[in-house]
């Protein structure tokens, strides 16, 4: 009914940390579990490991090495906001975080591929 | 519901974790070259005292941060609260502190 | 020679929190025509039943905030054309509030939590002492000078997520508050202040989403008054106060 006020690069970059960081707590259970198959059962890390060989799986990786960038630099971002003296250009700070974690992120997809 | 003391403790996790975020996400792209395999990780970590080390202190710091981060998506958006909502903090803490440490040994230690 | 007179086309929220309905007018549109302008047309001439709530009409009083397509503003200072080009409005009460009737939002929630956040003056001397000069120059006062200018309109707390998602939460307005006077030398309430925005509902549950300073109509940063909260308050933290 009502909508709430948004649409302005702040609240986007809520958004992202916000998403990002649901994201990653989401993806760390797996992620923990198959790593700790490594000795007990390589066969089956081997096996994932050939699965994310596939051109889809990988671009989900990069996907989430994003999740990964984003959510540091944002971070990075929000304790400088608040523990360093003001600063005033908080729009381009947010941006620049999304930009050096795509670069970051775009690197590794390049190396994967 | 974030009291100073749950804010003070997301924040020094945070900033535990900045440098570890950045090494291990060097190590991703420098790992992924040519593609991944068990041997190569266990070779990579297993016996280092290092590896265990920034490893073990990253799932520690990312247990206690990720479980704050969760309680507070939790709350403003499911609208739990109250013992749900610290028991829902302390099991993703505990939870993710068990898997993580379990990984840590499994790929560090012999 | 007669020009077809334009009109606009206003939905407009009427009933309360526990039963709500939308009743569109047809409205005459004139240049420089502000939205409390249409509210009071409607009112007058459509349907004296409609209540909202006003005073200054000049924006000083922080009295006649509303949503408008969506998003708060201060209404008598708002002109049509600036926010509705089709001549389609959409009027409906503060979010995140009660409401009394129609547009009237029920400000309690927002003055009491003003208050739990020790926004009221803690004098530090009585009317018999003499009055300490303040030098504008200082920078502690420069900071306070940034917030002493809230309307209490709460714009800035119908504007915020955190606010709609957590009903403990104090809100910017409050907190900016807490701030200026946390800054103001004349005021001894400062680890009253402290305490007061350490609790569950405090300053740190703030997500620096910055809707607050983006609606706020005096321009101010409640943002920029809660990051320096927390600033003080991890200080104290350091200093072996572990809790509110």
């Amino acid at each position: 009914m009502k909508a709430p006020a948004r649409s302005h690069p702040l609240w986007f970059a809520f958004v992202l940390h916000r998403l990002s960081g649901l994201g990653l707590a989401l993806f760390l259970p797996a992620h923990f579990w198959l790593l700790s198959q490594a000795l007990t059962n390589p066969a089956r890390l081997d096996g994932f490991l050939q699965f994310a060989e596939i051109p889809l799986v990988k671009l989900a990786e990069f996907g989430l090495v994003f999740l990964l960038a984003v959510h540091m630099f944002g971070g990075l971002r929000l304790m400088a906001l608040e523990f360093l003296p003001w600063s005033d250009r908080q729009k381009s700070l947010a941006a620049g975080a999304v930009g050096v974690a795509f670069l970051i992120s775009g690197t590794f997809f390049l190396k994967a591929i | 519901m974030l009291d100073l003391r749950l804010y003070m403790l997301q924040r020094l996790s945070a900033l535990v974790m900045a440098p570890l975020v950045l090494g291990h996400l060097a190590v991703m792209i420098y790992a992924i070259q040519g593609g991944l395999s068990t041997a190569e990780i266990l070779g990579r970590t297993q016996g280092s005292a290092l590896w265990f080390a920034f490893y073990g202190l990253f799932v520690i710091a990312v247990s206690i941060h990720a479980a704050i981060g969760v309680r507070v998506i939790v709350h403003e958006w499911l609208a739990l609260r109250g013992a749900a909502l610290s028991l829902l903090t302390w099991g993703a803490c505990a939870g993710l502190l068990f898997l993580g440490l379990s990984a840590v040994f499994a790929v560090t230690v012999q | 020679m007669t020009v077809a007179q334009e009109m606009l086309d206003v939905t407009v929220h009427r009933g309360t929190s526990r039963g709500a309905q939308y009743d569109s007018f047809q409205v005459p549109a004139h240049e420089s025509q502000t939205v409390l302008d249409v509210v009071s047309w409607i009112q007058q001439f459509a349907d004296p039943t409609l209540s909202y709530r006003f005073a200054c009409r000049v924006g000083m009083c922080g009295s006649c905030a509303m949503m408008v397509n969506g998003t708060p503003r201060w209404t008598c200072r708002t002109h049509v054309n600036k926010v509705a080009a089709d001549g389609k409005l959409m009027i409906e009460p503060l979010r995140n509030l009660p409401v009394i009737k129609d547009l009237a939002a029920d400000m309690d929630p927002f003055f009491d939590k003003w208050t739990a956040a020790e926004g009221h003056h803690h004098p530090s001397q009585t009317r018999h002492d003499p009055i300490v000069p303040i030098d504008p120059t200082d920078a502690a006062r420069a900071e306070a000078d940034l917030g002493v200018e809230c309307i209490n309109c709460a714009i800035c707390y119908a504007a915020c997520d955190t606010v709609a998602g957590n009903p403990d939460y104090l809100g910017p307005a409050a907190l900016q508050r807490a701030w200026t006077l946390l800054n103001d030398s004349r005021d001894d309430g400062h680890a009253g202040i402290l305490d007061a925005v350490s609790g569950s509902g405090g300053c740190h549950n703030c997500h620096s989403m910055g809707s607050c300073a983006q609606y706020c109509p005096n321009e101010l940063n409640p943002m920029r008054a809660i990051a320096g909260l927390k600033r003080e308050t991890a200080k104290s933290f350091f200093k072996g106060k572990r809790n509110a």
